[in-house]
């Protein structure tokens, strides 16, 4: 049909002097129109919550200062968006919840691929018994009801394993535990793309030189899988946020008086009849942000992947 | 086929076993006692009662017999006592499963009748702007957040239009049509919260499908487009979608636990979510085994299906 164009077209970009490489995932990024928006939306809701403190020192009150006076408050002057249900300001709120969830999202993310990438490569280039066994864990975590799982693992009492609670430890806690859910898609992806990079004639060359086993997995292998793992990853973000507001929805995750916008929205449901407008922000912005990371890792999948391109 | 799915089987149960030890530890490690809790409950009761007590239940022995004691128990079917509910672990359970598997199978039907006939719309109109706007709800669908979209369901239906009860199952001796008015909520609510990836994958499927070779020969002789749509791309592309839908069997199970929450709904969901909560460690051992025995046998299914409808595949 449009072959012969097609040829053209393709031939004169060859003769043209050419885009380098990155110019090319550039353009091509910059193609996806919702993925660039996402990014900017991304990008802005980092530097609000970054300058909340300043939002705070504007309006004169702290995040966890209390307005008895005007308790589930309508948007005023004094509280931009209003006041929750024990009068501190919701604006605030939201910019420190904000914080949480893209800090246990983004952290959660970079620590399961880390170790996805591990046990992918290892299972990968190592093939036989050690290859089935990872492959068979990653197949039963991948079997198992996620939520009913990290439940078990955030209601265990870290006092009993002798460990620090509260505030920051609290936040750790729910890092590691959805790292021990989310490793397995990384680890597949990473698996696969070892299987077919360790017949390549560099990492054959690589192996005739004598490089030992680690340097081959960690210089010419793990390089070769960056996109999918940059893919996977920006695509597990959205995800983990979701996890991690069910979570502290659910009264299992961030602990009040901690801010994040899951535990914002456990006591909506009671006041659903006299404030139902509390509902409405944290929802939102968790939806917002979680649709924003998918574009993202949409965008990167049309850049670094040409063959999904013309799907 | 018989030894692999007497090996398939060997797996499962030995999953279940490691699983059951994992939990088992993992419960251990919860906030609270059950010997404290009855000493709390109760008065009468001394820390002197409390060590004996431990002693006469075997509490101070090692973990590894105790949980020997609980397996042994378990096999020969008696997974203990509902400390929250009063009631024996297994009487429960059963009702239990059975509203689990209503709200499930009914919102996985509505979302299949939903995801499937607007995927093959989207991938045969691929890159139109009903393909871009049927591509963007999927993407809303897997983004918001499930137990927002319920409040935002009550909120509309029960708090504003009054329609819809806002939450539970109704009176225990009430009619059909008002229990089915509480099971309303709930499903939708599930139904929108995994409609979004079947649909995404529906998409992919057909998408997929209709670029094999077998559908351009199918082109080239002359076929309309519906012909090679339902005769040629349909039946290899359900192939796929029947698989995800039992391969993500855990992930549905994950969106009843929120919705069985939110909405009172009695199912296994909120029983395990309400025994951990309420330290019933004999509810929440059992409830949390069941659901991952559930999970695993769907998967089963899911990969027997895979041949029976792919002769291509065999499992030897």
């Amino acid at each position: 049909m449009t072959g012969g164009v097609h040829l053209a077209a393709e031939a004169a970009q060859a003769i043209e002097p050419g885009l380098s490489t990155r110019r090319l995932l550039l353009q091509r990024f910059l193609e996806h129109r919702l993925a660039l928006v996402s990014l900017v939306f991304l990008l802005l809701l980092a530097a609000g919550t970054a300058a909340a403190p300043l939002a705070e020192a504007w309006l004169g009150i702290t995040q966890d200062s209390v307005d008895l006076l005007s308790r589930s408050a309508p948007p005023s002057w004094e509280h931009p968006l209003g006041t929750d249900e024990l009068g501190r300001d919701l604006l605030l709120r939201l910019l420190y919840g904000g914080r949480v969830s893209l800090l246990v999202g983004l952290a959660a993310a970079v620590g399961a691929m880390v170790v996805g990438s591990l046990i992918g490569i290892v299972a990968g280039y190592l093939g036989g018994w050690p290859d089935a066994l990872l492959m068979r864990l990653t197949d039963g975590v991948i079997a198992l009801p996620v939520l009913p799982l990290l439940i078990v693992f955030a209601a265990i009492d870290p006092a009993k394993l002798g460990l620090p609670g509260g505030g920051a430890s609290d936040l750790l806690r729910i890092i590691l535990i959805i790292v021990i859910v989310g490793w397995t898609t990384v680890a597949r992806l990473v698996r696969g793309a070892t299987l077919s990079l360790k017949r390549r004639e560099f990492v054959i060359a690589a192996e005739a030189l004598g490089a030992p086993p680690l340097r081959i997995m960690l210089r010419h292998i793990l390089p070769n899988c960056a996109s999918p793992i940059l893919v996977a990853t920006t695509l597990s973000i959205g995800n983990i946020i979701l996890l991690e507001s069910v979570l502290s929805f659910l009264g299992l995750g961030v602990q009040p008086p901690l801010p994040s916008w899951g535990n914002m929205l456990t006591g909506a449901q009671d006041l659903i009849y006299s404030a139902p407008q509390l509902a409405l922000w944290p929802g939102l912005l968790i939806f917002t942000t979680v649709i924003a990371f998918n574009f993202l890792g949409d965008g990167l999948q049309d850049a670094l992947d040409p063959r999904a391109l013309n799907r | 086929m018989a030894i692999y799915l007497l090996r398939r089987s060997a797996e499962i149960v030995f999953v279940l076993f490691v699983l059951s030890f994992a939990i088992y530890g993992l419960i251990g490690l919860m906030p609270g006692d059950p010997i404290d809790l009855m000493v709390n409950s109760n008065p009468d009761l001394t820390s002197e009662d409390a060590q004996r007590l431990k002693a006469l239940l075997g509490l101070e022995r090692p973990i590894h017999e105790r949980y020997w004691a609980w397996l042994q128990r378990a096999l020969a079917g008696d997974l203990g006592y509902s400390r929250l509910f009063s009631q024996p672990v297994l009487e429960l359970m059963g009702p239990r499963l059975l509203n689990s598997l209503l709200l499930m199978g009914v919102s996985l039907l509505l979302a299949l009748a939903i995801a499937i006939p607007l995927g093959i719309l989207a991938a045969a109109r691929q890159h139109r702007l009903l393909d871009h706007v049927i591509n963007l709800t999927a993407f809303a669908g897997i983004s918001v957040p499930p137990f927002w979209l319920a409040i935002l369901l009550i909120l509309l239906f029960a708090v504003t239009l009054g329609w819809l009860p806002a939450s539970g199952m109704g009176e225990s001796n009430a009619g059909i049509g008002e229990k089915l008015r509480y099971l309303v909520l709930p499903v939708l609510a599930l139904t929108l919260a995994s409609v979004g990836s079947l649909l995404r994958f529906t998409r992919a499927a057909v998408a997929e499908a209709g670029r094999q070779d077998y559908v351009r020969t199918a082109a080239a002789k002359g076929l309309s487009e519906r012909q090679i749509l339902t005769g040629h791309v349909l039946r290899n592309a359900m192939i796929p979608v029947v698989t995800v839908v039992a391969l993500n069997f855990g992930t549905l199970f994950s969106g009843a636990l929120i919705t069985e929450t939110i909405f009172g709904w009695l199912g296994m969901g909120k029983t395990i979510y309400d025994a951990i909560m309420g330290s019933d460690y004999n509810l929440a051992l059992a409830g949390l085994l069941f659901a991952a025995a559930v999970t695993l046998i769907a998967n089963l299914l899911a990969d027997m299906v895979y041949a029976w409808l792919d002769p291509r595949i065999s499992y030897k």
